[in-house]
């Protein structure tokens, strides 16, 4: 899945009901909406832009029980969240989802589970629908088997096309979600009609954020500028038809803008992701930042993680800005950007994120941007998600991939 | 963007896949669709809650009316929640 693909659209919708009269939506809320499950980092694809961090391989072998995880849903629900994302890695490669599935039905969530569609079968679908799960978000990859198979790594396409129709014909509502890159930004226009044969209800174009594994291949998978904008025009003359009823979700791709994101709606706002092995974090990537301790579920309560945890109150509102942010006019709009993307880039976990033209490490998106038309680094083959991989860089290797970072993505 | 237009008889319920519930931690009625969730104000939250599939729009406001007579100008804040809804698609005309 994406880094993206949880959150920008709950935070789209919370942003845009606040301007609308009758709704309202608060920004500074203090209790958790979603909580993401990222029950496994166990995965059947190799996808070269996951954004996991590279060292997941170390929590392959300690992953919380069922109990721990229904115990974690009770908890998180009493603190108010409301939508449940069961995401991995490939969640379906766990053996309970069901019984997560249920329990979630019986305290109220709104379930969404995250999937490549590897492991879905009629039979798992059928137990997913009595037992109440809400919502399927399926990754689609691009129109053609070539790119499918090559960006992830795997033989999935025929694959996915089935489980597109298993997921309809179940009633589900379609949710597709397609990350983008240099690969397949050229195929918009197919991907969207793709997704609309398909009957798909939503689809997210998510491009590529770079964390994780993204980050370390993001000279191979960077499109350009000029890439990007017609792809955003391509999309935007499909939403002006209103003939075409799916609803698309565009994931600003942030290196080529001005403004960073306003990342995961700020942090502690609205996001709780609890990890494969229970760790507490308030974004994904939350672990590539010094001398943080995260709370674990297994040691302490989600209401501690929280409400009272340091990693939690860090970074929470705008006291812990430095210039240019402490002082910026437009400090609300973005709270800075992202703490990880800072931290990864310049060293700094307190800057302004470097995506900002406000941001004296700005140099270093325009250097990365200059990077990904660089032949001879955009020749170096992609480092694919996977075990074997994971244990390389964690092992010192790929030293080139990763040592122009502050810590490991 | 063509003005949504609402009739005394027509019948809304809430569109498919969206599910209409009160939270207590948040005190709000909420809509919860895939991946994302509106809060409603009190207000928004009386009128959707009315939306059975059977209740005309004119019932809907006869019943809030009904509900809060102290509340002024009541009629036109409900036809433009229901403008609103639909125009976000959170329901869906029967």
């Amino acid at each position: 899945m994406t880094q993206a693909s949880l959150g920008e659209s709950v935070v789209q919708k919370t942003v845009h009901a606040q301007q609308n009269n009758g709704v309202s939506a608060s920004l500074t809320h203090t209790q958790p909406l979603w909580l993401l499950a990222e029950v496994t980092y166990r995965c059947p694809l190799h996808c070269a832009f996951c954004y996991n961090p590279t060292d997941y391989d170390k929590h392959t072998q300690n992953e919380l029980t069922t109990e721990q995880w229904l115990q974690t849903l009770r908890d998180a629900r009493k603190l108010g969240a409301i939508q449940l994302g069961i995401s991995g890695g490939e969640p379906l490669l766990r053996d309970d989802i069901e019984d997560i599935v249920i329990e979630a039905k019986k305290l109220g969530y709104y379930s969404n589970l995250i999937t490549s569609g590897v492991g879905l079968t009629e039979k798992k679908i059928q137990a997913f629908k009595e037992g109440g799960l809400d919502h399927i978000q399926l990754s689609m990859h691009d129109i053609t088997e070539e790119i499918n198979n090559f960006i992830t790594n795997t033989k999935t396409f025929e694959l996915k096309k089935k489980v597109a129709a298993m997921i309809k014909n179940h009633g589900y509502p379609m949710v597709l979600n397609v990350v983008i890159h240099r690969y397949n930004i050229g195929h918009m226009r197919e991907i969207l009609e793709m997704a609309q044969a398909l009957g798909a209800d939503y689809i997210e174009l998510a491009n590529t954020q770079y964390y994780g594994w993204s980050l370390v291949n993001r000279s191979q998978l960077m499109p350009t500028k000029a890439q990007v904008d017609e792809a955003e025009a391509i999309t935007n003359e499909f939403r002006a038809n209103p003939d075409n009823k799916m609803k698309i979700f565009f994931v600003v791709p942030d290196y080529f803008s001005d403004r960073p994101k306003k990342c995961m709606n700020g942090w502690g706002e609205v996001f709780m992701i609890v990890t494969a092995n229970g760790d507490v974090l308030p974004c994904h990537s939350a672990r590539s930042l010094p001398n943080m301790q995260f709370p674990n579920v297994r040691d302490t309560g989600l209401a501690y993680a929280w409400q009272e945890s340091p990693a939690f109150n860090q970074y929470r509102g705008d006291s812990w800005m430095k210039e240019p942010c402490r002082s910026c006019s437009e400090k609300e709009n973005d709270l800075g950007g992202c703490r990880c993307q800072a931290f990864l880039l310049s060293g700094d976990a307190e800057a302004a994120d470097p995506v900002c033209s406000k941001s004296p490490h700005r140099h270093l998106i325009d250097q990365a941007i200059i990077d990904s038309t660089n032949p001879v680094l955009v020749a170096q083959p992609i480092v694919f998600r996977n075990d074997k991989n994971s244990k390389k860089i964690m092992a010192g290797e790929f030293k080139d991939r990763v040592e122009g970072f502050h810590s490991l993505p | 963007m063509t003005a949504n237009n609402i009739q005394d008889s027509d019948i809304y319920a809430l569109a498919l896949h969206h599910r209409f519930q009160w939270e207590e931690a948040q005190q709000n009625y909420v809509i919860l669709f895939p991946e994302g969730m509106v809060k409603l104000h009190g207000g928004a939250g009386e009128v959707i809650k009315r939306l059975d599939g059977i209740a005309k729009v004119s019932d809907v406001v006869a019943d809030l009316k009904d509900t809060f007579p102290e509340a002024a100008n009541i009629e036109s804040e409900i036809i433009g929640m229901f403008e609103l809804a639909l125009s976000k698609g959170w329901i869906r005309k029967l």
